[in-house]
């Protein structure tokens, strides 16, 4: 089975790869462009270790094929921080420690960000159902609700 | 340098009022790394040169392995190696204290892998090293294993009948009277009783009693096992994974493969979750052996399926209570029974179970009965609190079924019956310093308590006790040049426990907590220390790095002493510097530890600290959680609407993570009594092997949890900490469960309360 070609762009960057047709976005993140923040806790879309944000949309990566990416904008935890400067959803999940092992806070961390990119004041409802798709066996989700939404009241307030 | 034993007269327990950093909610220093991706997990790390090893597992419940012919997977090009147990050496039985729960070195090796019988389906068989994963996977399906089918037994009360297939011909149970003549899948009954029971039960004005059950739940980490092993040609390993203690995976990789423990060095990486489930060995000998044949390091990812099918998970259990009480409310008499699936080696936490089943209770006549029992299903492992919360989940039940039928409110019958300081506790010790009627106390002074509830809710409450352990721990704390400071462990960060340990020495130094790096090291770069696990980390990690600043601030005063030429006893440290008492130096500006560190070479070299202990006194943690539930006439589906769990934590070094420690705990339970559970077919297959079917807590399903930190501080630790993490798993079962029986009046006992089960009540009750 010969590779295929792919150029993309990951989190504003243009890469290019080889990839099997049936590889995974994430194990071509993780494995071909070194980019180990995505992971991997379940490869079957259950549990949101992976997430990623394609071309704008929330997708968990092992559900999607490398070859799909051509052409698309992939944003990854590694692009959400500006250079030293965290995301006020990374400054928010460490004040309010949002994670414990934090294995589930890429994957968390993207999803949040995908939620408030449509919606800035979400509800704790719509929080919680925006990130269901999203396992943490460390907290209870307590503390990281109050972090997004927290997140939240903070971008709003720098858009004004 | 090695203090035998703890001290208990530190000296820190003067009062909140000394305390700068104890207490408060900084930043976790590994923060940065595990918000922007840079943290290294188990499947991160990669070597030059690298195979991929995959693992071959029994498609059967209970076979004998005949043969395995591996003629064809070998000649495959690209595959490097294969092995199976043949390759292994065959232990004798040792039993090893890791930190958590003992282990049998030789059934861990058996269950690395399979010898003359596979004991469950996905127990390793065979291994493979390729240069790919595909290359890998065709290897695996070329290895032809000829396999006698045997019956096999999954459910606890099935392998304990009278003809039940047997697991291991040689194992006659113990802790009988007599020893018995047959042998049986009841590798251990253990027993602990006091008083007269009869008499207890005699004496009762009220009897209440059932029969309980649980399934067995998996640890759920988000991260699955995974390792990078190197064999070199000079026959030194170097292991990388996640695990609770790379000191552990270093002693069990030696035991299993016959190597000595110096030639092994293993480096942790960050781990993603463990809650027990990560204190022992599955895929680290595997690589090692693979390596060994192959001449590549190896690395090994396990998938979520084979995580769910061959690692974890703890007990189901059948559980037998009977309470006796006056109409007071006063416990007469208790009899337990429990038996614990223990999977396919002995080794259940049904002693944990018993222990701890009436801890929170003095009752004059009692007896508790605990089987170990072997199935064909995964070996256990532990789990946050191991034993405890099923135990629990049976007596919590019947003491909320007594509470009713005495017309006693919940909260009063655990009081009236309630362990205090100097209560003999039912597993032997004496209580002292324990904070349990407090936490009961902050339950009843919640606005939780006391706020109505609509139609189909119900409310539940329910405690819980854990031992929490102290152990084996060395810490370093190295001061730096310019005064800053590292401190190095052997303690794996599971849950910011690199946070307490900066901020313990921040406080002892009395210096600013940014000025502290916490480092977890590798075994070749600190000594020992037990895993993390037993909720022992900052009790005892914690006071070998306390132990360790007070060596290095006696190691500054004496360099300070130097500088002004005084003796040593007329410097004392405060606030982060050493000042001159010596009243002919009267002049003498204070020396700031930076000072100190910075002329460190003209008074003597580097200034250092290290401690190995072995820390006695760990204080045990009461909790007492109240929970609220809301049915779903219609599906069945329970919705808990709210829930308070308080817990004695001694003191709380980060109250923020002792408070996600609480959260976690409860999540956890909540999804054991609502949702999770083992489904095997008849051919003895788990049905529900990944994330979707073995549903775990999502966001969607909680709630906010608010935790109540009482804080009744330890003696014997320099800032009070208890053990925080187990004990918050222990009551959620049977505080949702009596939530549930308020909501339907209904007393369900069989684990876990899905909506099938609400349902077929909800219709019972109808008709």
């Amino acid at each position: 089975m010969s590779k295929q070609h792919v150029s993309t762009t990951v989190n504003g960057d243009p890469v290019e790869f080889l990839a099997d047709p049936g590889m995974t976005l994430l194990d071509a993140l993780r494995d071909e462009l070194d980019l180990t923040g995505s992971k991997e806790g379940c490869g079957s879309g259950d549990c949101g270790a992976c997430s990623v944000i394609l071309d704008g949309r929330l997708v968990c990566s092992c559900l999607v094929l490398a070859p799909e990416a051509e052409g698309r904008r992939v944003e990854t935890i590694e692009g959400l921080a500006h250079g030293s400067r965290l995301h006020p959803l990374q400054q928010k999940f460490l004040e309010h420690a949002a994670l414990q092992c934090g294995f589930c806070t890429p994957g968390l961390l993207m999803a949040s960000k995908a939620l408030l990119d449509v919606n800035p004041d979400p509800t704790e409802t719509e929080v919680r159902y925006w990130l269901a798709g999203n396992l943490c066996r460390c907290t209870g989700y307590d503390k990281i609700v109050r972090a997004v939404m927290d997140a939240a009241a903070e971008l709003r307030q720098e858009r004004v | 340098m090695s203090d035998v034993l703890d001290r208990a007269d530190i000296g820190h327990n003067e009062g909140d009022d000394h305390l700068k950093i104890v207490g408060t909610r900084p930043v976790r220093p590994d923060g940065a790394d595990k918000v922007t991706g840079r943290a290294a997990y188990g499947a991160d790390f990669n070597m030059p040169g690298q195979l991929v090893g995959k693992v071959l597992r029994s498609p059967h419940a209970h076979a004998r392995i005949v043969s395995i012919d591996a003629r064809k997977a070998r000649a495959l090009p690209g595959v490097k190696a294969v092995i199976t147990g043949d390759d292994f050496p065959n232990l004798a039985d040792e039993f090893h204290e890791g930190g958590e729960a003992a282990s049998n070195l030789r059934d861990m090796a058996m269950n690395v892998i399979a010898r003359d019988k596979a004991l469950y389906h996905g127990h390793a068989v065979a291994a493979v090293a390729a240069i790919s994963s595909a290359i890998a996977d065709e290897a695996l399906a070329l290895i032809n294993v000829t396999y006698e089918v045997l019956p096999h037994v999954i459910e606890v009360e099935d392998a304990m009948a009278e003809g039940a297939p047997l697991l291991h011909r040689h194992m006659f149970t113990e802790g009988l009277e007599a020893r018995p003549d047959k042998p049986s899948n009841v590798a251990k009954r253990n027993r602990i009783a006091r008083g007269d029971l009869d008499a207890g039960f005699a004496a009762a004005d009220v009897i209440v009693e059932g029969r309980y059950t649980t399934k067995a739940t998996h640890q759920g980490y988000i991260e699955p096992h995974a390792t990078v092993a190197s064999w070199a040609a000079d026959g030194q390993c170097n292991v990388w994974s996640s695990s609770q203690g790379q000191f552990m995976v270093r002693t069990y990789c030696a035991k299993v493969l016959g190597k000595e423990i110096s030639d092994i060095r293993v480096t942790p990486a960050e781990i993603g979750g463990g809650f027990g489930g990560k204190t022992v060995v599955y895929l680290e000998p595997l690589a090692l052996a693979l390596s060994r044949e192959s001449g590549h390091p190896v690395k090994m990812v396990m998938s979520r399926e084979e995580v769910f099918r061959a690692t974890g998970p703890t007990s189901g259990a059948v559980m037998h209570v009977k309470l006796g009480a006056k109409t007071d409310g006063t416990l007469t008499a208790a009899d337990v029974e429990l038996k614990y699936q223990a999977g396919a080696f002995p080794g259940s936490p049904v002693g944990a179970g018993s222990m701890t089943a009436l801890a929170c209770y003095d009752i004059p006549a009692f007896r508790i009965t605990g089987y170990d029992v072997v199935t064909n299903t995964p070996k256990v492992a532990a789990y946050r609190a191991p034993g405890a919360p099923i135990s629990a989940f049976a007596v919590e039940s019947a003491m909320d079924d007594l509470a009713l039928k005495l017309g006693i409110d919940p909260i009063a019958l655990r009081e009236k019956n309630a362990v205090r300081n100097g209560t003999k506790a039912s597993y032997g010790p004496t209580y002292q310093n324990i904070g349990y009627l407090e936490t009961l106390q902050a339950i009843k002074d919640t606005e939780h308590y006391r706020t109505p509830l609509g139609p189909n809710q119900g409310r539940g409450m329910a405690v819980g006790f854990w031992f929490n352990v102290g152990g084996e721990s060395t810490a370093a704390v190295n001061i730096n040049e310019d005064g800053t400071a590292v401190v190095v462990t052997g303690n794996p960060d599971i849950g910011g426990s690199r946070a307490s340990m900066a901020m313990m020495a921040a406080e002892t130094l009395g210096i600013a907590v940014e000025k502290v790096r916490p480092m977890v090291a590798d075994t070749a770069s600190i000594g020992f220390s037990m895993l993390t696990g037993g909720s022992r980390t900052t009790f005892a990690t914690g006071m070998a790095v306390v132990q360790s600043a007070e060596k290095v601030i006696a190691e500054l005063k004496r360099r300070a002493a130097l500088i002004w030429d005084v003796a040593a006893d007329h410097v004392i440290w405060k606030d982060g510097a050493a000042y001159c008492l010596d009243p002919a130096k009267a002049d003498e500006k204070p020396l700031t530890l930076e000072a100190i560190a910075g002329q460190s070479a003209r008074t003597g070299g580097p200034i250092t600290g290290q401690t190995s202990l072995n820390a006695q006194g760990a204080g045990p943690g009461f909790a007492a959680h109240l929970c609220d539930v809301e049915i779903d006439p219609e599906t069945g589906h329970v919705t808990v609407l709210r829930y308070t769990a308080s817990q004695d934590v001694g003191r709380a070094i980060h109250p923020a993570y002792v408070e996600g420690q609480i959260q976690g705990g409860v999540a956890q339970g909540v999804g054991w009594a609502l949702n999770e559970e083992y489904i095997f077919d008849r051919d003895g297959h788990m049905e529900n092997a990944g994330f979707l079917d073995y549903r775990v807590p999502v966001a969607s399903d909680l709630p906010m949890i608010d935790a109540i930190l009482v804080e009744v501080p330890n003696p014997r630790h320099p800032f009070g900490a208890k053990g925080v993490g187990e004990v918050p798993i222990v009551p959620p079962l049977a505080a949702v469960a009596n939530a549930i029986r308020q909501a339907t009046g209904v007393r369900m006992a069989d684990l876990p309360l899905s909506p099938p089960k609400i349902r077929a009540v909800l219709d019972a009750k109808g008709a």
